[in-house]
């Protein structure tokens, strides 16, 4: 049985979160009552014209910046015709021949180190409505209708089939989504939708050239159905191969109750889609001195703020790529060492006490009511001795829950650390006085007895006290 | 030369259901207009820049303001078969 | 009946003379329109209680002292493939029998700003395709010179209005010829605005890089008062031109000394009627004997107008139309298995055999294999055809011609030979594909039938045409004639 090597590539598509639609003034908001955001054009009523939203434009050129693409100097907008009911006009206004970037890449880390995967194009395009279904689209009797979806403004990001497996076909999505939302024109939410994708597959003997017969797999709505569809339809095609079978070029949905991809649109005998330049729309002749100013207002992207991190605050590679991997918790984190000049102390609040409270109260980093100075002048506190350590770890998960400084909380609570020689003195006395059989084991030469009296200690001064001091008068009492 | 059966693909491309009659009416008479519209390939036509918009304009765009809609009711009002406030239509596979 | 057959402008004069109120003014129109319609067929839906109300209204502004505008009280005729908020718009088809759009088109609410009163929607070709009427889903209009013969198409409601005093004005569109023909037809005044110059927004589209609404009046004069009324640009449409706003009645001038006026030849080469020619060029002798320079002159591409123009509109046609499908609006069909099934039989039940062959070609030009040779072959020539009129502008300030080969010709005459029908949209699809103005004034008769001369000019100068216009009309006495009903 010969090897197998799969080949993907992804047409990614997102939701530019503009206030109104590409081509009318109808909200873009998600999930209003079913059609409420709507208005003629968007619903594609006899005699409506659309006109081009120009915010639509330049987040497609922000998100071709950041992907580094070739932005055009000359595009315009096609209709692409075939029938659809979600579909309000039967064509989609798209752009065909001549779209607003091409020739981009992205770069992905793989287990044989960092991959780079073209990007052919990108382009702006409306969004259908939504069919709401009775159980599966292949089952209903029925389907109903919501146009609040349509015309809300998408980019259609299409990549080379670059992608050998559905692991890298995940990571190059999830790449694709941190630098999307390190632009800020889309939430990027793949459980609403505001980030979804289609995966053209085909498998071919390992070291053959030319590619086999793809399928499209539609419908995948999370990272995990992208990878595992994506699995099943590698295997799938494969084992057809290896029964003699040939594979159908065809349009195939994800079920991910059953676990397997299925054949779709069956009925849909011929596929032509007849693109013409929309008559109703003018030509884009994009200002070269806009790109510049857009490409100006781009933030840092997160590959070079993962190096600069390692480089400039000589963070560990996994520090610096945890911390990058959203924009705002980089600009969190850059706050923070701004106040308090320690990255590492600062790394390790954010990646363990902040991250792992963020994800328990699932909320995330711009809605944190820590904010970066109180975190640091947290971080000062145990740098200087007032708290200990463990302490901090009480401060802080009150400072998470009621955003409340840290010094506020240590001086209500009367948290600050003992440091007074003379009043731990007198709490190891009493500590030796009441556990003579630790004291003698620890005369036995047992060191670890010692800890037990350390603990004793803290736990008679309810934590304040200096533990390093404590440790260091119980030993010269003993 | 367009046959019934490139008839039939455009009809169904178009999605129109045409009777036996129709088939042979619109072949006949869809060749008559093609024959007639032939020499426009006579025309040379190698250096020429297609014309899609008359006007040269470009760039027309609107600001991103959200602002007018319809209310659910005039938008369903047309609408030949509703529930729940969707527009309802056949099952699709 | 005279008075009904009066113009805007003299109506307008009565108004603020208070010779006769906006109301009476209406209902006379309306009891013309009872009186002639059985026999011409213009309407699709009167809307006499809306007018009447909107009639009221002007008549409080005038006793209030009020300044009115030009078209205060007039009562109009909307295609009726012009959206109308409220009132039902049905584009002439079967599919759209019941669709009662949401909004209005911008030239209706502009009309409306104007204080005009709508009177009703005009009968038309089913969405505007076809140069006769007979394509219109629900019922025949008759030419009001002749019942026996077409009016004209597709704003053949539109103008058989005008004509028969059924309405003072009407709007119509022109895709291919769609005002001129049918204005030439009737005997009334009919323009083609240039591409751009009013919005688009709200007409229901046939082809859009081609389409483009203009008025019906009786006279020049008030053809200027509907254009300045309907023009302008509007940000809802995206190929409206942004251009500054002139009120045309300024360019009025009963002379034409010095104009240089330029007759393509192939405009009245063989195909063009012999008492049609005979008519025309006397009508081009009067300008000259006005002051005008007239010569022939030469277009080299007209013979590929035809097929550069059906293809093009077809293929943006078979697009357009895809929304008609059952799902949101219009006429849907019983007893479909699936949705696909639901698509083919609505569309099937829903247009009419025109539409059809229109939408088929369309998509056979833009379909994989075609496409070149066809739909973009045609946007090349549509190029030089453009070209043709850039050199013919350079020397002349406008063009004349016959606008149709004929007069109106018998009702069925023509129906069962689609390719004859698109062959008499030879003299006035160029004017489209070039996207310069169109106007057609009655200039005479053959036969006892109205013959309309056609003015074309560069884009954007519709004033220079309105000038040769008036001049014509000063001169002439062909728009005080009206058919005997």
């Amino acid at each position: 049985m010969p090897q197998y090597e799969t080949v993907i590539g992804l047409e990614a598509h997102v939701e530019l979160k503009t206030r109104a639609k590409i081509f009318c003034d109808s909200t873009t908001e998600f999930g209003g009552a079913p059609n409420t955001h709507v208005c003629p054009v968007c619903l594609g009523l006899p005699g409506a014209l659309p006109v081009v939203n120009k915010k639509v434009v330049e987040y497609a050129i922000r998100a071709a910046l950041a992907l580094n693409c070739k932005i055009a100097e000359f595009s315009k907008f096609d209709r692409k015709n075939y029938y659809y009911p979600d579909m309000p006009k039967n064509y989609q206004i798209s752009q065909y021949d001549l779209p607003i970037a091409k020739h981009g890449c992205l770069e992905i880390d793989t287990a044989n180190g960092v991959k780079k995967i073209g990007i052919t194009r990108l382009h702006m395009e409306e969004d259908t409505g939504k069919l709401v279904h009775q159980g599966t689209i292949t089952t209903t009797p029925f389907s109903l209708v919501d146009y609040n979806r349509a015309g809300v403004p998408l980019i259609e990001i299409v990549s080379e089939p670059d992608l050998r497996s559905p692991e890298e076909a995940r990571q190059y999505m999830e790449k694709l989504r941190t630098v999307i939302l390190y632009t800020g024109v889309s939430d990027c939410k793949m459980e609403e939708g505001s980030l979804r994708c289609d995966a053209n597959i085909s498998v071919r003997p390992v070291g053959t050239g030319g590619f086999g017969t793809k399928a499209e797999i539609k419908n995948l709505n999370s990272f995990k159905s992208l990878q595992r569809s994506l699995a099943f339809e590698a295997e799938r095609q494969i084992k057809t191969l290896e029964a003699g079978g040939k594979i159908v070029q065809e349009t195939r949905t994800w079920d991910e109750g059953k676990g397997e991809t299925l054949s779709l649109r069956s009925k849909e005998y011929a596929h032509d889609y007849r693109y013409l330049p929309d008559p109703d729309l003018v030509p884009l002749l994009i200002d070269r001195q806009w790109v510049a100013d857009i490409r100006n207002s781009l933030p840092e992207m997160p590959d070079q703020r993962r190096l600069r991190y390692v480089k400039e605050y000589g963070l560990p590679a996994y520090d610096a790529a945890i911390l990058t991997n959203t924009k705002e918790l980089a600009d969190y984190f850059e706050e923070c060492v701004k106040a308090y000049p320690h990255p590492k102390a600062i790394s390790n609040w954010i990646m363990g006490d902040l991250n792992r409270l963020l994800n328990l109260h699932g909320i995330e980093i711009t809605g944190c009511k820590v904010t970066p100075q109180n975190l640091a002048s947290l971080l000062m506190l145990i740098g200087r001795g007032t708290i200990s350590g463990k302490i901090a770890k009480t401060v802080f998960a009150e400072m998470f829950a009621g955003g409340k400084a840290a010094e506020t909380i240590v001086k209500e609570k009367g948290l600050t650390q003992i440091s007074d020689k003379r009043v731990i003195v007198a709490i190891v006395d009493e500590v030796l006085a009441r556990n003579p059989g630790p004291v003698e084991d620890y005369k036995a030469g047992r060191e670890r007895a010692l800890g037990f009296l350390v603990g004793q200690v803290m736990k008679a001064s309810q934590g304040k006290a200096n533990p390093e001091l404590a440790n260091k008068l119980l030993r010269e009492k003993l | 030369m367009i046959t019934k059966k490139d008839v039939e693909h455009v009809a169904l491309l178009s999605r129109l259901e045409l009777t036996g009659p129709e088939k042979d009416m619109y072949t006949r008479q869809l060749n008559d207009i093609l024959e007639h519209f032939q020499f426009l390939a006579r025309l040379d036509t190698e250096n020429v820049q297609p014309t899609a918009h008359v006007l040269p304009l470009q760039n027309v765009f609107r600001e991103d303001w959200a602002g007018l809609h319809i209310s659910r009711e005039d938008a369903l009002a047309n609408c030949p078969d509703q529930e729940e406030n969707y527009f309802k239509v056949p099952k699709i596979v | 009946m005279q008075f009904t057959l009066r113009t805007a402008h003299e109506m307008h004069d009565q108004l603020i003379k208070k010779e006769i109120s906006a109301e009476e003014l209406n209902k006379t129109v309306f009891a013309r329109i009872d009186a002639v319609d059985d026999q011409i067929g213009a309407y699709i839906t009167r809307t006499r209680e809306n007018a009447l109300a909107q009639a009221r209204a002007v008549d409080r502004q005038i006793r209030n002292g009020e300044k009115i505008s030009p078209l205060s009280g007039i009562p109009i005729a909307i295609k009726d493939n012009i959206c109308t908020d409220g009132i039902r718009t049905t584009a002439g088809s079967k599919i759209l029998s019941n669709f009662i759009p949401p909004y209005s088109a911008t030239v209706v609410k502009r009309l409306e700003a104007a204080g005009s009163t709508i009177a009703g929607k005009a009968n038309l070709d089913e969405f505007a395709m076809g140069s006769s009427n007979e394509n219109s889903a629900f019922l025949v209009t008759r030419n009001p010179w002749d019942t026996s013969r077409v009016p004209g198409g597709s704003s053949g409601g539109s103008a058989a209005a005008v004509a028969a005093g059924a309405a003072v004005c009407a709007l119509g569109s022109d895709t291919g010829g769609s005002i001129r023909q049918p204005a030439s037809f009737c005997g009334v005044v009919g323009m083609k605005p240039t591409y751009g110059a009013v919005s688009r927004y709200g007409l229901i589209a046939y082809a859009s890089s081609l389409d483009q609404i203009g008025p019906f009046t009786r006279d020049v004069t008030d053809c200027a008062l509907m254009l300045n009324a309907i023009c302008g640009h509007d940000p809802l449409d995206s190929t409206s031109a942004k251009y500054q706003a002139v009120d045309y009645t300024g360019f009025l001038k009963d002379d034409v000394r010095g104009m240089k006026l330029g007759v393509p030849e192939e405009y009245m080469a063989e195909g063009i009627d012999p008492a049609v020619r005979g008519v025309v060029l006397k009508a081009m002798e009067k300008l000259e004997s006005l002051g005008a320079v007239v010569e022939y002159t030469t277009l080299p591409h007209t013979e590929y107008a035809l097929p550069t123009y059906y293809l093009i509109a077809q293929a943006e046609a078979s697009s357009n139309l895809a929304r008609y499908d059952g799902v949101r609006y219009g006429i849907r069909a019983k007893g479909s298995e699936d949705v696909i099934d639901m698509f083919m039989k609505t569309r099937s039940q829903g247009f009419g055999h025109e539409v059809k062959r229109r939408i088929m070609l369309g998509t056979y030009a833009l379909s994989t294999g075609y496409y070149d040779a066809h739909y973009l072959k045609a946007l090349k020539v549509r190029t030089l055809i453009k070209e043709d009129f850039d050199r013919a502008f350079k020397k002349y300030d406008l063009l004349l011609s016959p606008v149709s080969p004929t007069t109106a010709f018998r009702i069925g005459e023509k129906i069962d030979n689609p390719l004859q029908m698109y062959l008499s949209d030879i003299c006035t699809i160029s004017v489209n594909l070039a996207g310069i103005p169109g106007l057609s004034i009655p200039c005479g008769f053959a036969g006892g039938l109205p013959v309309g001369l056609q003015l074309m000019g560069r884009h954007f100068d519709e004033g220079t045409m309105f000038r040769a216009a008036y001049t014509f009309e000063q001169n002439t006495d062909y728009h005080k004639q009206f058919p005997e009903l």
